[in-house]
C-alpha cells in the first residue's frame, strides 16, 4: 500500500503558552489521509480548524507531535524549506480566490511554476492543461476582473493544479460564490478526485462538507471523524 | 530564474509606471549631476593642463606699467617703465634665473599681396621658444644676428599663414606689417586655443630690436620693453626668486619705501594653482548636489517601495503559499527597487550627457566625456538601488505568509 499523503500523531499547537491567554488550538490531533481521499475538514470558527489547516498546509512548521506530508517530517523545516515543501506538494485554493489582477488567467495559473524548477518553454503548456482541465480553455486571456467569482475560482483551482501537487488544499472554496456556482465549483473538486487528486476541502458548511467522502470535524481543539455516511 | 524575477519586477513597476517614474527622478538628477560634476571637472583639470604645458612651467612675468601717471591709474602694460638694463640686471644679480627674454607686443594689419588680417606681433629674444615650450614647424628660427642687428624676418602662427597663404607656401615670401616689409623665415607649430581661450596661433614674431625699431614706433623709453618673461630651474625657487626680482626692481626703478610699484611681477603657477582651486571647489560642489540628489532619490526608492510591499502584502502571502520562499520574495523587491534606480540612472545618463555637450557646445565650460564617467554613473545608479531597496526587500521577505493572507485591504 502507498504512503499516506497526510500523516499527523498527536499534533497539538497552544498559543500565547504559559499566559493567562493561553489557548490550546489543536489538543492531539490523529489524521491520515491516503492518495486519492477527498476529505473535508469542518468546524466552527475558533475550533482550531484555521490553525489546523495552516499546518497542513506546511505555513506554520512550530507544533508538537508529528505532521508528514508526502513523507516528509515537517517540524522545524526554516521558512525557505517550508516554500519549497508547499512548492512542491501543496495547491492551495482560497475562499477569496487570490489571483493578481493585473496577470491574466495563464499568468495566473503560471505563478507557481515561476517558482518551481520548470524549464520557461514548458509553462504555459502545462498551464494551458490546467486551465482546460477546469474548463477555462477558452478564457486564458482574460484577467480576474473580467471573469465571475466562478471563473475566477477556477483559475485559482487550476494554479493549485498546475505542477501536480500530491494534494489540494481547499480552505472555505465556495464561501463567496453563491450556491449554484458553489455546487458547480465542488462538482469539480469531485471530478478532480475522480482522476486522482488527493483534496482537503475545509469548510463550516455541512451542505458543502457533504460531497466529501470522509467529513471529519473539529471541536475545540480535537478532532473527531464522522462515521463514513451512507450514500 | 532571474529572468522570472526581472519579468515580474517589470510588470509590477508598470502597473505603477508613474509612481515609478516620479520615483526615480531624484536618481535621474543625481545620477545627471554627476556627469556633468565628473565631465565638466575633468574637462577643466585637462585644460588646466594644456594651460600649463603651453606656458612653460616655472616662470614668472614681469609687466610694465601698474603705475600712475597723473593720478590716472594705468594697468599692467599700460606705460612701459621697464627696460633692457632692468632685464640685463636680473640676468646678472639673480643667479637663479636661467631662461629670459624681454618683448614688446602691439597689434596691426598685416599684409601679404592682397590678402591682410588684423594679428598681433610680439618682439622676442631667443629664450623666448624655450621659456613658451615652443618651436619652429617649418623653415628656420631666427639667427643670433638678426637678434643683434634687427633684421626684418618673422615667424607666423598657423592662424595667420592660413589667413595670409591659404593653401600656398608662405616660407620666404615678403609680408608687410604696418610700413615695413618682413621676409617670413618660418611658421610656428600650432599650439591651438590657450588656457584663457585665446588663438595662440594668431602672431607674428620679430626679433626685440627690430620690433623696437620698426614697429614701436609709440615706445619713447629708450631700451625700454613691456614685458620681461623669465623662468627658473626648480618649481620651488620661485616665490625666492619673485621677492628678488621686486627688490631689485624697486631699486633699479627708485622707487621709495612705501611708493606704488611701476611693475607687477605675475607667478603663472599661482594663477593655475588658483584656477585648479576653482575647479575643485566647483567638482565639490556638483559632487555634493549630486551625493543629496542621489540620497533624496534613494530615500524615495526606500518609500515608495515600503508603500509597495504594506499595498502588496496579500499578494506576497500568496507568492509564499504558492512555493515562493524569502530569498525570492526579497529578491523579486530588490529587483524593483534596481529597476526603478537603474532605469533613472539610464535617463540621468542620457540627460548629463546631453546637458554636457550643451555646454561643451555653447563654449561655457570644457567638457571631458568619456566612459569611465558613464560607467560610475551606472554604477552609482545601482548602489542606491541597492543601498536602498534591501530592507524593503527584507522586510517583504520575512512577513508571515498565514498573516499575510489574512491581511485585509
Amino acid at each position: 500500500m502507498s504512503q499516506p499523503v497526510i500523516s499527523i500523531r498527536a499534533l497539538s499547537k497552544v498559543y500565547a503558552r504559559g499566559t493567562e491567554a493561553q489557548v490550546t488550538a489543536l489538543n492531539q490531533v490523529n489524521l491520515q489521509i491516503m492518495p486519492g481521499e477527498f476529505v473535508a475538514i469542518m468546524g466552527a470558527s475558533g475550533s482550531g480548524k484555521s490553525t489546523l489547516m495552516n499546518v497542513l498546509g506546511c505555513l506554520d512548521a512550530d507544533y508538537d507531535g508529528e505532521y508528514r506530508c508526502d513523507g516528509v517530517d515537517v517540524r522545524a523545516l526554516d521558512k525557505e524549506q517550508l516554500a519549497t515543501l508547499r512548492l512542491e506538494k501543496i495547491g492551495f485554493v482560497f475562499q477569496s480566490f487570490n489571483l493578481l489582477s493585473r496577470m491574466d488567467a495563464l499568468h495566473n495559473v503560471m505563478l507557481p511554476l515561476s517558482y518551481a524548477a520548470v524549464v520557461p518553454e514548458q509553462r504555459q503548456p502545462m498551464a494551458e492543461a490546467a486551465l482546460k482541465a477546469v474548463g477555462l480553455g477558452e478564457r486564458m486571456q482574460h484577467k480576474p476582473g473580467e471573469l465571475s467569482g466562478g471563473q475566477q475560482q477556477r483559475i485559482a483551482i487550476a494554479r493549485a493544479l498546475v505542477n501536480s501537487p500530491p494534494l489540494i488544499l481547499a480552505d472555505e472554496p465556495t464561501g463567496a460564490l453563491d450556491s449554484k456556482t458553489g455546487t458547480e465549483i465542488l462538482a469539480l473538486f469531485e471530478a478532480l478526485k475522480l482522476k486522482g487528486h488527493t483534496i482537503i476541502l475545509i469548510t463550516h458548511d455541512e451542505h458543502v462538507a457533504r460531497h466529501a467522502d470522509r467529513v471529519c470535524h473539529m471541536l475545540d481543539g480535537e478532532l473527531r471523524e464522522e462515521i463514513a455516511h451512507v450514500d | 530564474m532571474w529572468i522570472d524575477t526581472f519579468r515580474t519586477a517589470s510588470s509590477s513597476l508598470r502597473g505603477n509606471w508613474l509612481r515609478s517614474t516620479l520615483t526615480s527622478l531624484g536618481v535621474i538628477i543625481g545620477i545627471a549631476a554627476v556627469i556633468v560634476m565628473v565631465s565638466v571637472g575633468q574637462g577643466t583639470q585637462n585644460e588646466i593642463d594644456k594651460m600649463v604645458s603651453g606656458l612653460g612651467a616655472n616662470r614668472l612675468d614681469i609687466n610694465s606699467g601698474a603705475s600712475r601717471s597723473g593720478g590716472v591709474r594705468f594697468g599692467s602694460g599700460g606705460r612701459t617703465t621697464l627696460t633692457q638694463s632692468d632685464a640685463e640686471a636680473i640676468r646678472q644679480q639673480i643667479p637663479e634665473v636661467t631662461l629670459l627674454t624681454s618683448s614688446l607686443r602691439g597689434g596691426g594689419q598685416v599684409v601679404y599681396a592682397e590678402n591682410n588680417w588684423s594679428t598681433s606681433w610680439q618682439g622676442i629674444e631667443a629664450d623666448y621658444f624655450a621659456i613658451n615650450n615652443w618651436s619652429v614647424d617649418r623653415g628656420n628660427t631666427f639667427e643670433a644676428s638678426d637678434f643683434k642687428s634687427g633684421s626684418k624676418v618673422a615667424l607666423i602662427g598657423e592662424t595667420v599663414r592660413r589667413e595670409l597663404f591659404g593653401e600656398s607656401e608662405a616660407i620666404g615670401e615678403s609680408i608687410r606689417l604696418g610700413k615695413t616689409p618682413f621676409t617670413v623665415i618660418g611658421v610656428l607649430t600650432s599650439k591651438g586655443q590657450g588656457g584663457f581661450g585665446q588663438d595662440q596661433d594668431d602672431i607674428v614674431l620679430v626679433p626685440l630690436e627690430t620690433a623696437r625699431r620698426r614697429l614701436a614706433s609709440n615706445n619713447t623709453v629708450p631700451g625700454g620693453v613691456q614685458q620681461i618673461t623669465l623662468s627658473v630651474e626648480r618649481a620651488e625657487d620661485l616665490p625666492y626668486v619673485q621677492e628678488q626680482i621686486e627688490v631689485l626692481m624697486r631699486q633699479q626703478h627708485k622707487i621709495q619705501p612705501g611708493a606704488e610699484d611701476d611693475f607687477s611681477v605675475r607667478n603663472i603657477a599661482e594663477i593655475i594653482a588658483t584656477r585648479t582651486e576653482t575647479t575643485r571647489i566647483m567638482s565639490l560642489l556638483l559632487g555634493a548636489v549630486a551625493s543629496i540628489s542621489l540620497i533624496v532619490g534613494g530615500i524615495g526608492i526606500m518609500n515608495i517601495m515600503l508603500v509597495s510591499v504594506t499595498e502588496r502584502i496579500r499578494e506576497i502571502g500568496l507568492r509564499m503559499a504558492v512555493g515562493a520562499g524569502p530569498r525570492e520574495i526579497q529578491r523579486q523587491f530588490l529587483t524593483e527597487a534596481m529597476l526603478i534606480s537603474i532605469g533613472g540612472g539610464l535617463i540621468g545618463i542620457a540627460l548629463g550627457v546631453g546637458f554636457s555637450l550643451l555646454v561643451e557646445k555653447i563654449g561655457a565650460l570644457p567638457v571631458a566625456l568619456n566612459w569611465k564617467v558613464i560607467s560610475l554613473a551606472a554604477v552609482c545608479s545601482m548602489a542606491t538601488g541597492l543601498f536602498f531597496g534591501i530592507y524593503p526587500a527584507r522586510k517583504a521577505s520575512q512577513l508571515d505568509p498565514i498573516e499575510a493572507l489574512r491581511h485585509q485591504g
